[in-house]
Order: C-alpha cells, then structure tokens, then sequence
C-alpha cells in the first residue's frame, strides 16, 4: 500500500451548546492515496460536510476538533495556526462547494480571483497568472474563455459558475480536492458535464479527491472507495462497487436499496424505517439498531468499531464479529 | 373505489402562462428596449385520468411548477384553459365543494408548515374552512385517523412542526391536504427536500393512499427515476412546452425525442460503476429569449435547418403509437432510435 495522501486518525468534533456538548463526528478514520477519489456517502446530518470542513480547517464555531489528527503528506494540519492554514488552502487542498454564486466574489472578475489565487500561491507574476487563467478557463471547457476572463460571476450560469469554480480549486495544483455536493445545485444534463470535467481533470493531474455528496449515482460513476456515515460515524468503508453492490453494513444496504432505480420499475421501494437519531439522543450501542432489520442484542450495549466484513469491506457491525468472516474474503 | 368514470379528472387545453419582467417604464424608454416577456409555459396540452398519475419532469426554469400553479388555480392562465372534472378551472374554483377536491403538497416541508401552529391545528385547518365538520370532538377523531394515516400518531398533533423530521413533516403536509378528501393531488416536488432513504417512505405512503383512496395526482419533478416508480403517464417538458408525452414504461423503454434521450444518458445510475458517459452539450436557454424552431434545436445532434426555422408540434410518434413527441427528426425518420445519440 502507497503512503496515503491524507490521513484522518479518530477525528472527534464537538458543538459546545448550553445544553451540554454535541458530538458531531465520533471517531472517523480513513484515508486517501495519492490520485485517489473517495467518496463520502449519508443522509443530511450524518456528518459527511464537517468532515470536509474539518479538513480544511472551515468548521464554523463554535464546532471545534476535540480528538484525533487529520495528517497531509504525513504533516499534522489539525493544529496549524490561522496563518499556516490560509497557505495550505488553495496550495495543497482546493474546496470546491455545492453553490458556486456564494463562493464566487462577486465583485470580482472570475479573472481577478483566478490571478489572485495563483498569485498567492505560485511562483508567477500577474501577467503570466494571466495567461496560465485563461488556459484553465479553457480547460474547464468556458467558451471563449479570453474575453470571458473579465466577466463578473453573475455574468455565468450555474454550471458555466460550477466550472469557474472548478479552475478556481485546480489553479494553484492542489494535492488533494474537497469536493462538498460540487453537483447538487446543478440540473441533471449540466451535472453529467461536471462530473466528467471533474473527474477527467482530476485523473490527468493526478489529484486526489474526496466527494461528498449524498447522490449515489454521482459517486458509483466517480469515485474509487466509498465511506458510507451514519451519526457522525463511519459505518462502512470500501471499493466503490462492493459497496453498492453488496454493502455489509445493514445501513448501507438499506440505503443503496431505498435508491429508486431508473431502470426498471418497482411496486414498492425498499425504504427504512423511522429516521436518523438527532445529535443529542444517539443511541447507546450501535447507533443504526433501533432502525436496523438484524438487530440482536449486542448492538443495543456495545458500540461496534470498523471490523473486516464482505469482499475487503470494513464495517461497524457486529454481523461481522459474530461470524468470523475471514479478512481475505 | 369509485366507479369508472371517462372524464379526465384534469384536462389542460394549451394553457400558457406568461410574465412581464419588463424593467420599469422610465428605464426602458431611456434604454430604448421593449417590453420582455417570460414565456413560463408556452401551450400544453395534457390530460389526467381519474386514479392515475402524470408526471412532468424537467430541469428547473422548464415551467413545471407553473404548471402546478395553473392547475391549482393559484396563478390564471394567459390563454388556453384548464378544465377540472369537465368544468372550467375559475367556475370549479368560485364553488367551495369543487375547490375542496383538489390539493397541494409542496417541495419543502420546513417552509410549507406554519411554525407557530400545533400540527393538529395545521391539519384540521382545512376541515375548518370548508366547514366539513362543526363540533371539535369531530375534528380531533379526523386529525387523529389523519395522522394515523400517514403514519403518524394521534398524539403528535399536540408537537408543533420544529419537533419532526423533514420526512415526518412532509407527511404532515400530506395529512393536511388530505383532510379535506380531495380527489386530485398537485404534488410539486414532493421529495426532493428528503434524504433518500425517507424519499422511499413517502413515495410508498403516496402509492398507498392512491391505492386505498383513488386519488388523482399530477406529480412534478426533476427526478426521472423517481418519475419511473410513481407515474402511469409522464410528459417531458423542455423551456415551457411539452416535448413528449407517453406511458411511463414506453418512456423510459423507448424514449422518443433528443432532449428525453439526453437526460435518460444523464443521469448517473448506481448498476453504472466506472461507466463513461457522453454528455450534451450547452445549456438550457434563457426562456426570456429562447431559441427559434425548436427550442432544443441548439443542443441537438440530430437538428437541421427546418429545426432551427419551424417549431415543431405534437404528433404521434412511428414505432412507438402512444407517444406524442414534438421533433421533426422523428416526424422524418432520422431519429436513429435504439442507437445512441451521440456517436462516441
């Protein structure tokens, strides 16, 4: 195994509130190789977006990180100071974000904070800054890209923005991307275009990726592994299609199953019942057993950790420990 | 069930819908620029049967939700009609006891529920206004079967909305349009403010009521797979006009027109690991100043010159004789159909 790019070891986010502290992330831990996409699966409050943020040092307080180490090439980023982390932004990590109008300024030409990024971070001048922007606007596929060089953000589309903010993430040659839902606020056909610009862009640069995002489609086209999270929690881990396939991980495959098809019709979809438990009632134990079809009583008491289950997957199950499935399997 | 009946429950004669987004009249005289007109929706024409489901999908900006609002009654249309059970939409809308047959759930349940009402309060409101029932004693039975209906408990009509979930209030919604019995449901976007896996409840509790109530629905949405799984019929719109109409299965088996084939392509499907897809190029137009012919002509491989210069109509697809499809490329026979649409 290659040394991972970036790896994040029992990462613990706390939300101080009056009424006692909140756990947002509990003890997740992955990593990412060099040129790799993992993508980040879960419902809406799972913890899949914090995640991101907490990698790019962009948790909003009073959310704060409580434990663990998240590591960049094997250099601790978690505790950097606020001067050590705007260099790092933009250099080594691009965050690319579901809404390109609030990340765009827009009072400046996409030019503008094109050159400005490069400038900050690459050895250039603002004249070859220049020209270097109107190649990525090419790249990202904007027509006519040296006079759009000067527009405004308001003067794009969505996915025309999405694009721009796509080179915005990419001009300095970042390492490692975090991609937070970059499709979602986009209508299908233009999604399509996205996603394949993200990923021919990120295999011909070598760019590792970490897609969150709550489309299963987008990541099964995507990514390499997948995470699937479920309370601030890892619930499964691995290659993309034995996870979509044949998730272990009785969330995961209640999920994958609840997805509709659009191939074929079905009389009644799969669905789980009930809903995700708030921040501030997780159960004890497992945090899936009182929606979980093969709850048995171990789950409701102890908390299980990632463990090997199906085809090299991990899976927070207690399944797994009951039946000893061997780790090569 | 209620007795065949061959009166569509909702029938739109080519309703349009247009809007004035002109700027003010001084700065258009000093700008020397006209009057500009959004063409929202552009003459459709569908009709629903009672107990079935039509869908219109299409991206956002196609009029799909002016439609809803058509139908509803909730704007009026520029030209064209909406008939309700054989009646003009404005005289069914005048009579309380017709406006009672029709309802409206909405796309976000955080914005669609008042945050300062009990939920009981919420879901009796419309028994109250159509005056269905006079002692309170009624009232709270029928909240409570309401609730009880859509999987809740009676006893949640005591919590006010802030203390559900977005799945447990989109069916507060639904309990709400219920109460008043109505026979056709507009249901804009119903799910697409879930996560997926509450998505698939909601989406069964709708195919359970209509199956234990009959219910009508014209069901919008972005979503085609989520189309697939709920409609009878669906109809593809594209810059305010239709540009198929079809049985569900037809559709997506054999799907007729460019822009219907393109967004089938689009679509990221889980069965698809690794796949490479071939995506149309462009945008959609503005509909302030959409293109010539057809509309779909500039992003279209299979356009030409009659397609730049005259708008198609509706007509009866060959091959496929339940589809109405608005393409001269498949009116002449140049549709390639079952070959992919753009050569990779």
């Amino acid at each position: 195994m290659t040394v991972p790019l970036l790896e994040v070891r029992n990462l613990r986010v706390e939300f101080p509130t009056r009424r006692g502290t909140l756990v947002a992330l509990d003890d997740v831990s992955f990593s990412i190789a060099p040129g790799e996409v993992l993508g980040v699966v879960g419902e809406s409050g799972a913890g899949k977006s914090m995640t991101g943020a907490a990698i790019i040092g962009l948790l909003e307080p009073p959310g704060r990180i409580a434990g663990g180490q998240i590591l960049l090439n094997g250099r601790r980023i978690d505790n950097l100071p606020y001067s050590e982390l705007r260099k790092l932004r933009g250099r080594e990590i691009g965050a690319i974000f579901q809404d390109p109008l609030t990340t765009l300024n827009p009072l400046y030409t996409v030019g503008a904070q094109l050159i400005e990024t490069m400038v900050t971070h690459l050895p250039l001048n603002p004249a070859q800054a220049r020209a270097k922007a109107i190649e990525w606007l090419e790249l990202v596929g904007i027509p006519a890209a040296s006079q759009r060089i000067d527009s405004y953000p308001h003067e794009f589309s969505g996915g025309m923005r999405q694009r721009v903010v796509i080179a915005l993430a990419l001009c300095a040659e970042p390492k490692l991307i975090v991609a937070d839902e970059p499709t979602t606020a986009l209508d299908v056909s233009i999604q399509a275009q996205v996603i394949s610009l993200l990923k021919s862009l990120a295999r011909d640069k070598g760019t590792s990726m970490m897609l969150v995002t709550h489309d299963m489609g987008v990541i099964a086209e995507t990514a390499d592994r997948v995470a699937v999270m479920y309370a601030g929690r890892i619930v499964e881990i691995g290659a993309v299609r034995n996870v979509v396939q044949q998730a272990s991980h009785p969330y995961s495959a209640g999920l994958m199953g609840s997805i509709p098809p659009v191939g074929r019709r079905l009389e009644r979809l799969q669905q789980i019942d009930g809903s995700m438990p708030r921040l501030s009632s997780i159960p004890p134990g497992c945090a899936y057993n009182p929606r979980c079809p093969k709850v048995f009583d171990r789950c409701r008491v102890d908390r299980p950790e990632l463990m090997p289950a199906k085809d090299g997957n991990l899976a927070a199950c207690w399944l797994y420990a009951e039946q000893g499935v061997p780790r090569h399997a | 069930m209620r007795k065949p009946d061959s009166t569509p429950m909702l029938e739109t004669i080519d309703v349009a819908r247009h809007f004035d987004v002109s700027r003010p009249l001084v700065q258009r005289l000093l700008a020397r620029e006209g009057r500009r007109v959004l063409r929202a929706v552009d003459g459709i024409s569908f009709a629903i049967e009672k107990g079935t489901t039509l869908s219109l999908v299409g991206e956002s900006g196609c009029g799909k939700s002016t439609v809803a609002r058509l139908v509803v009654g909730l704007y009026g249309p520029t030209h064209g009609s909406v008939v309700f059970d054989g009646q003009d939409l404005a005289q069914a809308r005048a009579n309380s006891e017709q406006r009672r047959r029709m309802q409206m759930i909405f796309q976000d349940p955080y914005a669609s529920l008042n945050p300062r009402w009990r939920v009981r309060d919420i879901v009796a409101e419309p028994i109250r206004a159509f005056g269905l029932t006079q002692s309170a004693a009624e009232i709270d039975a029928r909240v409570g079967e309401l609730l009880t209906q859509v999987g809740l408990s009676p006893l949640d009509g005591q919590k006010f909305p802030h203390e559900f979930s977005g799945g447990q209030r989109q069916r507060i919604s639904i309990a709400r349009a219920l109460s008043s019995n109505p026979e056709f449901l507009v249901c804009d976007e119903p799910t697409s403010a879930l996560d997926v896996s509450v998505q698939a409840q909601i989406l069964n509790l709708m195919k359970d009521l209509q199956a234990r109530l009959g219910l009508t629905y014209l069901f919008i949405s972005h979503n085609l797979a989520v189309v697939r799984q709920v409609s009878d019929r669906v109809g593809v719109m594209y810059l305010g006009r239709l540009v198929e109409l079809a049985p569900a299965e037809t559709l997506f088996n054999t799907p007729r027109h460019p822009y219907t084939r393109a967004l089938m392509e689009a679509i990221p499907d889980l069965e698809m690991t690794g796949r490479q897809r071939i995506p149309v190029g462009g945008e959609v137009p503005s509909p302030i100043d959409p293109p010539s012919g057809c509309p779909f002509h500039p992003r279209c491989p299979l356009a030409n010159d009659r397609c730049i210069a005259e708008r198609p109509e509706m007509i009866t697809a060959r091959g496929t004789a339940e589809t109405l499809v608005a393409c001269h490329a498949v009116e002449e026979g140049r549709d390639r159909v079952g070959e992919p649409l753009i050569a990779a």
